[in-house]
């Protein structure tokens, strides 16, 4: 059970198959471990309520979502205060709850997002199935993360150049470049490392993403240098002026690393500050490593407080409080030419990657659940139509899956090729 | 007669006017020092960067994705080693997005000992750098090389390494740099007043630059700086000058020295070295980097398996010792780093072998 989406019942056709026992012995272990950290995680979103309402950078639909809290976000709490059902002990959350929810955002938007989300967490489930039946090596990717990625993809300002906004993502990033308009046959081709992988030509793992033509450069493996690559771009986006900033999203557990604090000097000189949102996904692990037993700080965010730049701590899980964020620190970073760093609290729902089990954790909030509760209650969309969208994309990509099986792998003479630009074959 | 901090200095100058480039930074390397050997002095796009060099190379990083070209300095090579895997990610992101990006870039830094430098500023770089691919390498050995390196690497599609070797930045050329005063104490001396920024307050002080011409190195060529029939001494930077002084004196003894400055060491130039090797059929490898895992290594590795048969005699490797660093005192630097004697005792000892 602890491996099948709870998504709907339909989701179940298309969760990945179990995993050997001695795996899901090492997933239970990590659902015991997670147990604990899981009330950690509430008692941190609540407090993060109170710094954000006191501190005078905080938007105002910031403001509007800690000091006088909306249907939104006290659904949001009431999902993560929810007295536990037995499923839920069994590691599972009940789904037969219904949330009424008064929606500020447009359906339309809603529903668009709704299908960004979908899309991401079915493309995800594909990857994983694909790694389980050895149709690729290594998976890893957001699934858990939608209702934050998702609203960020659709806010970016898509381009070539300095006008146009500039992604350093890490590996968590399938949302946006959906999005973006990647095909998420793309995905599963880098996944299968065949030569028609657009990104990396099957070098790379999948959800290492890199497109050009949008400004997404490389995602690394290395998990924060994204946090300083990212002042260069700020600073050639600050010289050429216009409403192209810089967009660089990373993990909680990376901004250990100097770099992230590299990244808030850089961008916060004197005089110099850089048109830069700073995203941190906090989804409170390192792998198997606890946030709370490694950061003293109450919220990331928090350190950008003492280099004076505006800073926010929302809970990613819920698509409006995420919409909204995103809206006023993108308006500011564009208008202002500043920085801004956004902290999102997000589920991790397969577990860090398929080193750790790529496993559904059955215990931490479902944002695709608490949203297709609040769509389905509101009357926004009805479950039989979120069902059907599910199974769309469902089939789509198990037919794109089989396409990648057969698509040549490349060639090892193609090995030396682009280790500098524009070079074919040995270069030496 | 610049010096190489000088012709450094109007390379990025002309850079700055003619080749597009856009940001020259590093600690203390804008106003008012210039670079603590002073070889941004002037320039108008040279700033100052936090004391971050993870911060500079990914800066640097950025900027190139962004299609802004800059160079990037590290005060010291010493200091780069805290970047090693940022320079791996420079090196490998046109390799890693199956040619999508490319990252025209320069990261400078001074590099080897020479200036009783100690511990942390006398390390060489470049056995670390030629293990990273992706990045075209380039050493200078005289000011109008400095000048047509500079100018090679900042027109280049690629991460380029430009490591000025410290103990040279101050010898002045026996070359002119297109543009510059002429080669006299007058010259020099007139240079001096247009570029160098005077003692004090430099608040007002705006450099007269001459005016400048293209003059490109080709990175991958390397040059013939003494001729020679017995021997061939393959070395680069600091080493030229101490190769070419052993030479001339060899001479005397009887024996001639082909010395051949490499200039790049990544991609190098294996024609004109295999050529000389060929004609000589004896070769010395010198160089100021810890013998251990040397890039001298890999070059005779490359003459054993493609020259094996034509060699007279065993290939050598001249070059620092493998010592966690070079010692302050005088005895302890020069035991540390090849000097004249050393590399006169390899030449005799090579020459001298039986085939």
């Amino acid at each position: 059970m602890k491996s099948v989406s709870p998504i709907s019942k339909k989701a179940h056709k298309s969760a990945p198959t179990p995993a050997p026992a001695k795996m899901q012995q090492k997933a239970a272990k990590a659902i015991v471990k997670n147990a604990a950290p899981k009330k950690v995680q509430q008692k941190v979103v609540k407090k993060a309520a109170k710094p954000a309402a006191k501190s005078s950078a905080t938007s105002s639909a910031v403001k509007a979502k800690t000091t006088k809290p909306t249907a939104s976000t006290s659904t949001s709490k009431a999902v993560h205060q929810q007295p536990q059902t037995s499923s839920q002990k069994n590691g599972m959350k009940d789904v037969s709850a219904s949330v009424s929810k008064k929606f500020r955002l447009e359906p339309k938007l809603l529903i668009k997002t709704h299908d960004l989300m979908i899309k991401s967490r079915v493309l995800e489930e594909r990857l994983i199935r694909m790694y389980k039946q050895s149709q690729g090596y290594f998976w890893l990717g957001g699934p858990g993360e939608e209702a934050f990625q998702a609203p960020l993809g659709l806010l970016i300002h898509k381009g070539k150049g300095p006008q146009f906004d500039f992604m350093h993502f890490h590996y968590r990033a399938g949302a946006p470049m959906l999005a973006m308009g990647m095909d998420p046959i793309d995905a599963m081709r880098q996944m299968a490392n065949v030569a028609t992988d657009p990104f990396s030509g099957g070098r790379n793992f999948v959800s290492h993403y890199s497109r050009r033509e949008w400004n997404v450069v490389p995602v690394t493996s290395t998990i924060e240098t994204q946090y300083l690559t990212a002042i260069g771009s700020g600073i050639a986006q600050k010289r050429a002026g216009g409403k192209g900033i810089t967009i660089v999203t990373g993990g909680d557990a990376g901004t250990a690393e100097g770099d992230f604090a590299s990244c808030l000097i850089w961008a916060s000189r004197p005089g110099n500050e850089l048109p830069m949102l700073i995203i941190v996904t906090n989804n409170q692990f390192g792998i198997s490593t606890p946030a709370a037993t490694q950061h003293g700080e109450k919220n990331v965010a928090d350190r950008g407080k003492a280099f004076g730049i505006r800073t926010a701590t929302i809970n990613g899980n819920d698509v409006e409080e995420s919409t909204f964020a995103l809206r006023e620190a993108m308006e500011y970073v564009r208008k202002e030419r500043k920085p801004f760093l956004l902290e999102a609290r997000v589920s991790r729902l397969y577990g860090h990657s398929s080193a750790t089990g790529a496993n559904f954790i059955g215990n931490e909030e479902d944002p695709i659940v608490t949203f297709e509760n609040q769509l389905e209650a509101s009357g926004v969309m009805s479950r039989k139509d979120m069902d059907a969208l599910r199974e769309k994309y469902t089939a789509e990509m198990l037919e794109q899956s089989k396409q990648v099986r057969n698509e040549p792998m490349p060639d090892a003479s193609t090995i030396y090729d682009h280790t500098y630009a524009g070079q074919k074959g040995k270069y030496w | 007669m610049a010096n190489m901090a000088q012709a450094i200095r109007m390379a990025l100058h002309y850079g700055e006017k003619n080749l597009g480039l856009k940001d020259v930074f590093g600690e203390d390397v804008g106003p008012p020092l210039g670079g603590v050997f002073t070889a941004t002095q002037g320039v108008e796009c040279a700033w100052n960067a936090p004391l971050d060099e993870r911060g500079i190379i990914g800066a640097a990083m950025g900027l190139a994705f962004a299609g802004d070209r800059c160079v990037a300095e590290i005060q010291f090579s010493d200091y780069i080693y805290n970047t090693i895997d940022l320079l791996k990610l420079a090196g490998n992101q046109c390799w890693a997005s199956n040619g999508d990006w490319n990252l025209p870039m320069t990261v400078m830094t001074p590099t080897g000992s020479g200036i009783r430098g100690s511990i942390y500023h006398s390390h060489s770089f470049e056995a670390t750098a030629t293990h990273i691919p992706g990045w075209k390498i380039v050493m200078p050995s005289n000011p109008l090389d400095a000048y047509g390196l500079m100018l090679a690497c900042l027109k280049d599609e690629n991460p380029t390494l430009y490591l000025k070797p410290k103990a040279l930045m101050r010898i002045r050329g026996t070359e002119q740099i297109p543009g510059e005063p002429p080669l006299t104490a007058e010259g020099e001396k007139q240079l001096k007043e247009m570029i160098d920024a005077p003692l004090g307050d430099r608040s007002k002080w705006r450099p007269k630059w001459p005016e400048l011409t293209d003059y490109t190195v080709e990175i991958g060529k390397g040059k013939i700086v003494h001729e020679g029939e017995h021997v061939t001494v393959v070395t680069y930077g600091r080493m030229v000058p101490i190769a070419v002084q052993a030479a001339e004196q060899m001479a005397e003894e009887g024996v001639t020295a082909e010395v051949i400055d490499m200039r790049t060491l990544w991609p190098y130039d294996w024609e004109m070295i295999s050529g000389s090797i060929r004609k000589t059929r004896r070769v010395i490898f010198l160089n100021e980097e810890t013998e251990v895992t040397n890039f001298g290594e890999h070059l005779i590795r490359r003459t054993v398996d493609e020259l094996f048969y034509e060699l007279e005699a065993r290939p050598k490797l001249v070059a620092g010792t493998f010592t966690p660093g070079v010692g302050l005192a005088d005895p302890l630097e020069m035991a540390c780093v090849p000097q004249l004697n050393h590399v006169l005792d390899a030449i005799r000892e090579v020459a001298a072998e039986r085939a």
